[in-house]
């Protein structure tokens, strides 16, 4: 187990490295941040002298290693566009976008993992039939499309909730979190349903094939025969041998939930880093881009060390494999 | 007891306090825009919005009011001394800063200097001063490198903070962003103006509220108490915003959805003319073209193609079918509000595809030739869309353009580095002077001038005017010389000219706010109706 850790953080460490060296040799296609620093009015000696400062004109392995020298130190610069240390905008941000996404993800597990359940269940109701439908919406629709759409439905002509904004936050252990206060509590509803919708339909619908296949075995028959209960049928035995694929695409959805946030943060208005990043990209304000892609790496690196561990938590057989293996 | 009755006290004292500190209305204005300020430092950038917000705060000696003219902020009254090198400034007195300090020659002198520094992004502006002297606490001296006809259009923008608190705060230097360099007034501000900062939080909210001791009050409006500012980025929602009454004020409306903001009630959408003009700018210089399919000459070099060029496109269309009404053509690349502007100038051709034609196959492009048309997508209202008109109308007389549109980073260092030889450009004029557009756009590029100049046009006696209108004092014979240089412009046909911008605001229909022509709305003149 231990050894098993070691080797993905090595291999974690080595995803970080490429990600920001293929991060660097991007930014030369991004455009330059020299017209953006400058202003209108600077002669070209101004441009040159500029240039020269900020280490543009070097290869871009120099600029990749030196970027790396001081990131190590805990330097990841001057964001150009906010002229105020990279590390501390993002840590501003983060905040906001982990809020969205944890409370996304939380809706579409909870929703969808129900819903696939009741569909499957329900195989031919018109209900579920009716929801299976629905959710192709959920699968097809870009994610612009439907935040503007809710906000056209429910900010302009319901008046309900809020179109932008995260809204009032307050502090929870020194962290300022929207849903601290129901200002806030009701600018989260919109971003959230627009981020987590398509992750919703897909668990929905990967729990309710999951669930068919699994109720098709000789296992669930025996039991029934057997006089249990359809609740302990359908909820301890059939859904808990559907979740090691749901476990895996959840795992792999909440890194997308974070990036898919560019978008749905654009349209809100919402505060977060993928606000910043598009920000950073407009401007191409090369610090903050790096720091967001290591950053995003990091995330997606570390979600899937913990979706391999849940593997042994929910399913017995690896852990009994593993133990086997390792043995003398 | 003894609490309710100091509860009760500590209200009654607010509610003293607040009636003593407000106006008379308390309104908040909720105003959202597309772009945020980039910074508080006042000279760390020279940029649209975050001067906008700087301006509510902070205040320059002088600034251009809603209509655009120069109206005096700090400064009283200025004027050129017996020496023509010297500019005198009479400074307003009884002003203080946000903190408490008084307002005196010794901040001005401090400022200008900081804004000079190299890490200033303002200092562009200040090139040709010498010194800035105090003369007395109310008196300032500006002395330029020889006589400087235009100084107080430069100074339109470069705010004034106080000198003990910036340098209390160490930031006695603009920030310098190259070096990690990081500084306390990029969160903070001191000024003098109208509104004192409350908070903010970038992209996110800013909160400003009156200035309860502005030298101001009594002579501007000042009806807005509180100024809530949120940009929002996205189009499709800074127009919900405003129709579902969660903003007072936009500007940036996009021009698809103008008719929907002015026909709703409680609603409208003013107008006005942009200190902007878009154009294209042509290689005309190199010996061949990278872009083009024609080997060994370059076909732009011939001033009977550009001239066809000119006439083929038709601007009437472009402003009916792209702009949707909401664009001046024009003949001229220079906006109507600069000195030099004159109507004979800015009528533009008739769009007359015989006539162009023939001066191509006079020419000896009879068959036409193929470029490439380099274009922003995220710069200018419709900026795709206009190149995308204009490739038709290019090649109805045989020109087949192909179309390169690209996000503003990646199209204007194409631009700076000379890699186009046809491409979009819009230019807006700060100082509302011609030598503005003829030094950064008709002068050939060398180190100090002609940086946007991307034709590669080079015109040594035409350079020698323009560099001759900097210090030439006499008016007449300046603007003379400006008609002249306007005038082999329009015959050399180095650009060809589309329109001028035109701004729209959408705010509440009970607001009386006009326009600003540069996009600087600057609210101590706004005005709520009834």
């Amino acid at each position: 187990m231990l050894a098993f850790i070691i080797r993905r953080l090595g291999q974690a460490l080595f995803v970080l490295l490429t990600v920001a060296f293929f991060s660097f040799a991007m930014f030369k296609f991004m455009g330059d941040p020299l017209e953006n620093l400058l202003g209108q009015e600077a002669t070209n000696l101004d441009r040159a002298e500029l240039e020269e400062r900020l280490g543009l004109n070097d290869p871009i392995v120099v600029q990749y290693v030196r970027y790396l020298a001081r990131a190590l130190e805990g330097d990841f610069g001057v964001s150009y566009r906010a002229g105020i240390p990279v590390a501390e905008v993002i840590m501003q941000r983060l905040p906001a976008t982990l809020e969205l996404a944890f409370i996304s993800g939380m809706l579409a597990v909870v929703f969808g993992v129900l819903l696939g359940i009741y569909t499957a269940i329900r195989r031919d109701g018109f209900v579920a039939n009716l929801i299976m439908t629905s959710s192709l919406i959920g699968v097809s629709l870009p994610t612009f499309l439907i935040g503007v759409g809710l906000i056209w439905a429910f900010s302009v002509n319901l008046g309900w909730l809020p179109s932008f904004g995260r809204g009032d936050t307050a502090p929870f252990f020194g962290v300022e979190l929207a849903v601290m206060t129901w200002d806030g509590i009701q600018s989260l509803i919109l971003p959230s349903i627009t981020l987590g919708l398509y992750q919703m339909t897909l668990i929905m619908r990967l729990v309710r094939s999951e669930m068919l296949e699994v109720l098709r075995t000789d296992y669930i028959r025996f039991a029934r025969a057997r006089g249990l209960t359809d609740r302990a049928l359908h909820f301890s035995h059939a859904l808990r041998n559907t979740l090691v694929p749901v476990i895996t695409i959840t795992g792999v959805q909440l890194g997308l939930i974070i990036a898919f946030a560019i978008v749905t943060e654009t349209v809100f208005q919402w505060p977060g880093v993928g606000l910043l990043f598009i920000n950073a990209v407009n401007f191409v304000d090369i610090p903050v881009m790096a720091a967001y892609l290591l950053l995003v790496g990091i995330i997606f690196v570390t979600i899937n060390l913990v979706v391999d561990l849940l593997y042994f938590v929910v399913d017995p057989r690896l852990r009994a494999e593993r133990s086997g293996s390792e043995g003398p | 007891m003894t609490i309710k009755q100091l509860m009760a006290a500590v209200i009654m004292t607010g509610a003293a306090v607040s009636t003593a500190v407000l106006p008379a209305s308390a309104e908040t204005l909720r105003w959202a825009r597309a772009g945020d300020s980039l910074t508080l430092d006042p000279h760390a950038q020279n940029e649209g919005p975050t001067h906008t917000l700087a301006h509510q705060m902070y205040e320059p000696l002088l600034h251009r009011d809603m209509a655009g003219q120069i109206i005096p902020a700090l400064a009283t009254d200025w004027a050129p001394t017996d020496d023509p090198n010297v500019w005198r400034f009479n400074l307003r007195k009884g002003v203080s800063f946000h903190d408490g300090s008084a307002f005196t020659a010794d901040d001005v002198v401090f400022s200008l200097n900081r804004a000079m520094k190299p890490t200033s992004a303002m200092k562009e502006l200040l090139s040709s001063v010498k010194e800035v002297r105090a003369v007395d606490d109310h008196t300032v001296d500006i002395e330029t490198d020889g006589p400087n006809p235009l100084m107080p259009n430069n100074l339109t923008n470069l705010f004034i903070m106080d000198s003990g608190w910036t340098e209390a705060n160490n930031c006695a230097e603009p920030q310098d962003i190259a070096n990690g360099g990081d500084n306390p007034c990029v969160r903070a501000v001191n000024g003098t103006g109208a509104y004192v900062l409350v908070s903010r939080a970038q992209d996110e909210k800013t909160v400003l509220k009156a200035n309860p001791n502005y030298w101001g009050i009594g002579q501007f409006p000042l009806d807005v108490s509180e100024i809530v500012y949120t940009p929002i980025q996205e189009s499709a929602t800074r127009v919900s915003a405003l129709l579902s009454g969660e903003v007072d004020l936009i500007q940036d409306v996009p021009v698809q959805d103008l008719d929907r903001v002015a026909t709703t009630d409680g609603l409208s959408v003013i107008t006005a003319p942009q200190n902007r003009t878009i154009f294209f700018g042509l290689n005309v210089g190199d010996p061949d073209l990278t872009t083009d399919n024609v080997d060994g000459k370059n076909p732009l070099a011939d001033v009977r193609v550009r001239q066809a060029m000119n006439i083929a496109i038709n601007r009437d269309a472009i402003k009916k079918v792209v702009m949707r009404d909401q664009s001046k053509p024009t003949g001229v690349i220079m906006p109507p509000f600069v000195n030099g502007w004159t109507e004979a100038l800015d009528a533009y051709p008739a769009n007359d595809l015989a006539k162009a034609k023939q001066l191509m196959a006079d020419a000896g492009y009879a068959d036409g030739f193929g470029i490439t048309l380099n274009c922003p997508n995220d710069r200018y209202i419709n900026d795709e869309a206009i190149c995308q008109a204009a490739v038709g109308m290019f090649g109805q007389i045989g020109i087949k353009v192909t179309l390169d549109a690209k996000p503003k980073a990646q199209h204007f260092p194409l631009i700076k580095n000379r890699e186009t030889d046809f491409y979009m450009l819009g230019w807006g004029v700060p100082t509302f002077d011609s030598e503005y557009i003829f030094n950064f756009l008709a002068h050939t590029s060398t180190d100090k001038l002609g940086s946007w100049n991307g034709t590669r046009y080079s015109n040594p006696s035409l350079d020698e005017k323009i560099v001759s209108l900097a210090s030439e004092t006499d008016l007449s014979v300046r603007n003379a010389t400006i008609s002249e240089i306007w005038n082999t412009l329009q015959d050399e046909v180095i650009y060809l000219p589309i329109h001028h911008q035109v701004l729209n605001w959408g705010m509440r229909a009970n607001i009386d706010f006009p326009v600003q022509p540069e996009d600087q709305p600057h609210f101590k003149f706004l005005k709520i109706k009834g």
